[in-house]
């Protein structure tokens, strides 16, 4: 009886917060801002290295011929996350992270284990990855996805499957349900 | 008096809670995730657009184009409480064609893989036919097959074996047609297919109990069985490095024929392990090549041989895969050289 009548006041006395109350500080969110140049939004910091992409790289002028070259492999990696932004198995996944940041990193991917003379910058698969909850299914959409690009671009089957080589394995740190 | 005591008192406590708490929103952020709010749209580089291919190339290119989504289910299948049926999710030809045993795998060997078009946590099934045409015989075989996740199958065919001509030579009287029913089940236990480590191969388990319906003649035969049960192990691995895919199945066995001339001999042979192998090179996502050898053993002293295959699968649909095959099946029944074709195909939602 008490504690209530006391609860009750103090519902009564209890002040609306104040006009232009700026909530995100309140709760701690923090606004990310993207980098004027590269127009990427900022990541935990993380030790670069080349061993974050993966997967050794080949060496064989042939194969990166097959995918049109440095320029060619960029099409293809952009074209890959177009693709599944569009598709609506998967395009959940890519909303809420940032596409400028990943067509950059999934090229210097592509290009480094392809050996077509590129450094990756990226953070490695698992960091990358981290609570994004994807599934087999998923992952089965975005290899769809490149094969279509890679198709459109032209890239023999062969070639295909050994950039697909290079990538299957890192299923176990992409696949969390 | 008490009353406002108590009043000051958790005014007090409400001040003081609410001052820690605005401490804390400037320590450190208090909600356990990391949201990403634009403060303003960034124009991204405006890339090349990426001309679609469609319509350029070769004839072949052309027929290996996608052919776009045909499932008149649609992708995503439908939901029947949790169960997701037939929701699409494995990539095409990951879950092989069908055995003449009714399992997944090549056409005469069983492999790791697990029938329909399910993933993890779906249910999809499949359906096939064969026919096979020899000099001397003819086989036909249909059956279905249940894939849950990727876990476990479990599949049931049916086989005619038509003795036709050699039926009268045989003394079992012209057109004679061996029959016999398979019930098989699948567990994979390791690895995976496509994805994971490239030394881990897809490991399956499973067994096959097979019912011959004709026990009579397979007994008068020299089998000791109208039934039995066969136990395998299979491992399969797609090498995309080199688009090729490889499987190995050890089989402890003690048909004849499969089980069409029954079972084990009435002289002792019984349960023996044979061996199962397929190789098999993708010309495409949608076409596959190979060859593929069956051992057996010869229970009945009729000079049984062992099996082998040169086929080509092409899916024609994400749905539909149509294989056809020059299989050599040696001596059947005393009768020598029965080699001819195969065809199969097989639905799979």
């Amino acid at each position: 009886m008490l504690m209530t009548a006391a609860t009750a006041l103090l519902m009564v006395l209890q002040q609306a917060p104040a006009e232009g109350t700026d909530w995100d500080a309140e709760f701690g969110v923090e606004e990310k801002v993207r980098d004027p140049v590269t127009g990427e939004l900022p990541v935990d910091p993380y030790t670069q290295s080349d061993t974050n992409a993966g997967a050794k790289p080949y060496d064989s002028a042939r194969l990166v011929a097959d995918f049109g070259g440095r320029e060619g492999i960029r099409r293809i990696a952009i074209r890959t996350v177009e693709m599944s932004q569009a598709d609506p198995r998967i395009a959940d996944i890519f909303a809420a992270q940032d596409m400028v940041r990943l067509k950059r990193t999934l090229d210097e991917q592509f290009c480094y284990l392809l050996g077509a003379g590129c450094d990756y910058t990226g953070r490695d698969m698992r960091t990358a990855h981290a609570g994004m909850g994807v599934t087999r299914t998923d992952l089965n959409a975005l290899v769809e996805n490149l094969q279509a690009a890679m198709r459109e671009a032209g890239v023999p089957f062969a070639a295909q499957n050994r950039l697909l080589a290079k990538l299957a394995p890192m299923s176990k740190d992409i696949v969390e349900r | 008096m008490t009353l406002l005591a108590t009043c000051l008192l958790s005014l007090c406590h409400a001040a003081a809670g609410s001052a820690a708490a605005d401490d804390r929103a400037t320590q450190a952020p208090q909600i356990a995730y990391a949201p990403v709010l634009d403060s303003e749209q960034f124009e991204e580089p405006q890339t090349a657009a990426v001309p679609l291919a469609a319509g350029t190339g070769s004839a072949t290119q052309r027929a290996l184009q996608p052919l776009g989504p045909t499932s008149a289910l649609g992708d995503d299948g439908f939901r029947i409480g949790k169960l997701r049926a037939f929701k699409r999710g494995k990539l095409l030809l990951t879950n092989g064609i069908t055995t003449v045993e009714g399992a997944s795998g090549g056409g005469i060997a069983r492999w790791a893989t697990i029938a329909g078009r399910q993933t993890g946590g779906g249910v999809g099934v499949s359906g096939h036919a064969t026919a096979i045409e020899l000099p001397e015989f003819g086989w036909r075989s249909y059956g279905v097959a249940i894939g849950i996740g990727d876990r476990l199958e479990l599949s049931f065919a049916r086989a005619d074996f038509d003795t036709r001509d050699a039926g009268a030579l045989l003394g079992l009287g012209e057109g004679f047609t061996f029959g016999q029913e398979v019930v098989g089940a699948k567990m994979r236990v390791a690895g995976d297919l496509v994805y994971g480590e490239t030394w881990l191969p897809q490991i399956a388990v499973g067994i096959e109990h097979k019912r011959n319906r004709d026990g009579a003649i397979v007994r008068a035969l020299g089998a000791a069985d109208d039934d039995g049960m066969d136990y395998t192990i299979s491992a399969t691995k797609l090498l995309l490095a080199h688009s090729l895919l490889i499987n190995a199945t050890a089989r402890f066995t003690e048909a004849n024929q499969l089980g069409l001339l029954g079972f084990g001999a009435a002289a002792g042979r019984g349960y023996q392990l044979q061996f199962e192998g397929s190789l098999g090179y993708q010309l495409s996502r949608r076409a596959v090549i190979g060859a593929e050898y069956r051992s057996k053993s010869d229970n009945l002293g009729l000079g049984e041989d062992d099996w082998m295959d040169l086929f080509a699968a092409y899916a024609l649909t994400d749905n539909v895969t149509l294989t056809a095959a020059y299989v050599d099946l040696g001596s059947i029944a005393t009768f020598s050289d029965q080699r001819g074709g195969f065809v199969s195909a097989q639905v799979a939602f």
